[in-house]
């Protein structure tokens, strides 16, 4: 590590409990002047609680926070900000019908100084903006802007604050990756100017791309601490995970008869698709978050109604489509939301199991049979190893891995023909992962049509057999494996190439 | 300050706050009493005497408690779907208006009481029928629709009662007709106040705790109510699923109106209800929804009103105390239910 540079933050045995889980024990790290450091681990390693503490969301049981060599007062964001430390959270915190410029000053400005140091505040974001690289309208309404264009009008908020220390919570999840080589562009431009930069990942090759040092979390310790010059990324993943990992290749699935057809079809958000998935086949679905993703996992799974074009499962096209038909129709889903759609917080495991089964194989003339769901939900406990108390338990407070294992269970205990599995893995620990994938893949080699959504590139190409890139609601032509690289995806997943294809 | 979820809360935690929440509604009580006057304990000792320290008391509280089971039970079963009926004070008139019309010599033995329960609970069902299908149609919020129809429905009554129901033989007061006999609830026991309507609210409640628990429709009522997302990408029938508990719910509701007026009164006046609609809200809220723990609470809350009476005519407190009293426990039982699941950490 460079010691010669100024230490410009520093955490010092940063402990914090939540009950009984510890998600943070007695964390230290070093930020130097003109350095990015990253913070890597797993989703819930404890980063975010980290950053939350570092930022006075939640005051640490534990240990001290020092900026610029003053002790930072615990729990006051305000005292945060005033000591330089500027934010952006993964989930933006901007007003949608504000302008670019009143976002970037909102809050800075006294109640007595509206309207003056406008022209002045103009000037200075326009200077900023030409300093990093952050090119973005002044005027333009924030509800009309891109991802990436939110994501400059929230690093410009933070600079326009006199931001010296830089936190980026997964600033990449949300980008392509020609807007994320942008922000890697600001952000080099940004230390380059003495800036100092938290950045937080879990993807190794930015992390390696970007960053001078590597802080690497897990189960809220700190297990490694290396300069990225001087690491591969087979030895972080391994720091990661505690263990030498392999990068993970699926063999080709077997392919088969088509299952599901769509001809044109469009729906809200979906602009004249068609495709085609195939039994045997995971088909991967990559596009930036927000394209139409939502709005085919909805088509195919019943919730939405074409407005145009056909839908054929297994050579028929269905009278009526509905959740319920496309689940009678062998269409099984994992939603894209485990806690908003996928399950019934205040449910228990064996009631979550039967939510959508519970009318075809749970009930006779109206009345429940709660012995057979149990017996069902032990069985799919057993069967998927979900971590739990027993089926009696509220499956609010299971981890992210378990309830997708129990939403994983409650699919393919059906044995459905389709599988559309919308960011299966999303928030769940490395372990949960290889077990949501390995599930998938013994589906599809048990002759199930997989359709594969999800954000992570590498997850896509690791696992399709075919992929399509999806960009405003339009569909790429289907690419078959090994035959596209991140680049060429990169450049599906930004729009271009659709004109060609037209 | 901040909460912080308490993942398993322990039983001391789930009982102990609870009746600290009694406890601080004694104390606020107590310190009213001396406020107006009053030796505190005396009037607290009135309270509990006036309704539960006779045998006609305790019948007169059973009596106020019928309504209150209704209205409580409707209030639980929308409540539990997320459903916000305010509205069971329209409902019950509707149920009222019904024991009237069928039960004043339109039909005879042996039908009548059957008959006109139903139809009772029919007219209930569809007050609240026209809001649900403004919310599930326009997404109109039937907070507001509910609430406003309570009084389009107690001025309907009253010009009911001023023009086709006023009872020809009543001297010119606006009330209706009386029932024939044949359409009144009988005394359970008879020579005591407490009618079968009594009995056919603890036969509701168990029901309602059937349907809640045991069927595939009680499933889908707390699946919409618990997670309306999730219950819709389940492939659940939601709009079906509130229509139904709109109907059971409003029907629940005017059976209160009904069996006040076959069961009590014997005619409908406008003054047939003090708000038992609006009560059945605390009801229901100190029950926590629950269909079984309704029939207590309803208890509890007749309890207060009747033995707070009985107090004000002893003691010359005034009966507001009964209000406060309802009041106070509703905050209390409430801020108790979230501090046992909730811990309060500083900073």
């Amino acid at each position: 590590m460079n010691a010669d540079a100024e230490v410009v933050l520093s955490l010092e045995g940063i402990t914090k409990r939540f009950g009984g889980l510890v998600a943070n024990d007695a964390i230290s790290l070093t930020l130097h002047r003109g350095k990015v450091l990253a913070l890597l681990g797993e989703n819930g390693a404890g980063k975010t609680t980290l950053m939350n503490i570092l930022f006075g969301h939640y005051v640490a049981d534990g240990g001290g926070v020092r900026v610029f060599g003053a002790a930072l007062p615990p729990g006051n964001p305000r005292a945060a900000l005033a000591a330089g430390i500027g934010m952006v959270h993964q989930h933006f915190t901007l007003c949608d019908n504000l302008s670019v410029l009143d976002n970037i000053v909102l809050g800075t400005g006294g109640l007595m100084s509206l309207g003056r140091g406008r022209a002045a505040a103009r000037d200075r974001v326009a200077a900023l903006a030409a300093d990093f690289g952050l090119a973005v309208a002044p005027d333009a309404r924030v509800g009309a802007l891109s991802v990436g264009e939110r994501q400059r009008v929230e690093i410009l908020k933070a600079l326009y604050r006199h931001a010296r220390i830089l936190i980026l919570d997964e600033p990449t999840a949300v980008l392509t990756p020609q807007e994320a080589e942008a922000l890697f562009a600001t952000l080099r431009l940004a230390v380059a100017r003495g800036l100092s930069v938290i950045f937080i990942s879990h993807k190794l090759h930015e992390v390696m791309g970007i960053a001078d040092t590597c802080v690497v979390l897990r189960h809220g310790r700190v297990v490694g601490r290396v300069d990225t010059a001087a690491t591969s990324r087979a030895e972080l993943a391994a720091l990661m995970v505690g263990a030498e990992m392999a990068e993970s290749q699926t063999a080709p699935g077997p392919g088969g008869p088509m299952r599901l057809r769509l001809d044109g079809v469009s729906a809200a958000g979906l602009r004249g698709v068609t495709f085609a998935l195939r039994a045997g086949h995971i088909t991967g679905l990559a596009g930036v978050s927000g394209n139409g993703q939502a709005a085919l996992a909805d088509l195919i799974g019943g919730a939405v109604v074409p407005t145009a074009g056909r839908i054929e499962v297994d050579g028929a096209t269905p009278q009526h489509w509905s959740p319920r038909a496309a689940i009678a129709a062998g269409v099984g889903r994992i939603p894209e939301d485990r806690h908003k759609t996928g399950t019934v917080a205040d449910f228990t495991l064996a009631e979550n199991t039967a939510l959508e089964t519970y009318a075809s194989r749970f009930a006779r003339r109206g009345l429940m049979d709660w012995a057979a769901v149990r017996a069902h939900a032990e069985r799919v406990i057993r069967a998927y190893d979900v971590r739990c108390e027993g089926v009696d338990q509220r499956i609010r407070l299971l981890s992210g891995g378990n309830m997708q294992k129990l939403i994983l269970g409650r699919v393919l205990e059906e044995t459905p023909g389709i599988i559309i599995a919308n960011q299966p893995v999303r928030g769940l620990d490395i372990g949960a992962i290889a077990y949501v994938h390995g599930q998938l893949v013994a589906a599809r080699d048990a002759g199930a049509a997989v359709l594969l959504i999800s954000e992570d590139l590498d997850e896509v190409m690791g696992l399709s057999d075919v992929i399509h890139v999806i960009s405003e609601g339009r569909l790429s032509p289907a690419f078959a494996r090994g035959t596209m690289d991140r680049t060429g995806l990169g450049m599906w997943m930004a729009g271009q190439g659709f004109a060609h294809a037209a | 300050m901040r909460l912080e979820a308490v993942a398993h809360p322990s039983l001391g935690r789930r009982l102990g706050y609870p009746v600290a929440a009694l406890g601080a509604t004694v104390l606020v009580a107590a310190a009213l009493a001396a406020l107006a006057g009053a030796d505190p304990f005396a009037v607290l000792g009135q309270i509990v005497v006036g309704a539960a320290g006779s045998k006609f008391a305790a019948l007169e509280t059973l009596n106020r408690a019928t309504p209150l089971i209704f209205t409580g039970l409707a209030v639980a079963v929308a409540f539990r779907a997320r459903l916000w009926n305010i509205g069971a004070e329209a409902q019950l008139y509707a149920g009222a208006i019904m024991a009237v019309l069928l039960g004043t010599g339109m039909l005879g033995s042996p039908w009548v009481l059957p008959l006109s329960a139903l139809a009772a609970m029919l007219a209930g069902a569809l007050v609240l029928l026209g809001p649900v299908v403004l919310k599930v149609r326009f997404g109109v919020d039937e907070v507001v629709t509910t609430l406003l129809l309570n009084f389009i429905m107690v001025l309907f009554v009253s010009y009911l009662l001023e023009g086709p129901l006023k009872d020809p033989a009543g001297m010119g007061w606006p009330k209706s007709a009386a029932l024939i006999k044949e359409a009144r609830l009988p005394r359970i026991v008879e020579g005591l106040r407490l009618h079968w309507g009594f009995a056919l609210a603890i036969l509701a409640a168990v029901v309602v705790w059937f349907v809640q628990t045991r069927t595939t429709l009680g499933f889908e009522m707390r699946a919409v109510g618990a997670n309306l997302g999730a219950a819709r990408f389940a492939g659940m029938p939601v709009t079906a699923v509130l229509v139904k508990t709109a109907l059971i719910s409003g029907g629940l509701a005017a059976l209160a109106g009904w069996s006040e007026v076959a069961g009590l009164k014997g005619h409908l006046s406008a003054d047939l209800s003090p708000g038992f609609g609006y009560t059945g809200i605390i009801v229901a809220m100190l029950a926590m929804l629950h269909p079984l723990g309704v029939v207590v609470t309803a208890l509890f809350v007749a309890g207060v009103f009747v033995g707070s009476d009985a107090m004000s005519r002893a003691a010359g407190v005034p009966t507001y105390m009964a209000d406060m009293l309802l009041a106070c426990s509703l905050l209390f039982m409430v801020l108790a239910l979230m501090l046992a699941r909730f811990r309060v950490v500083r900073g």
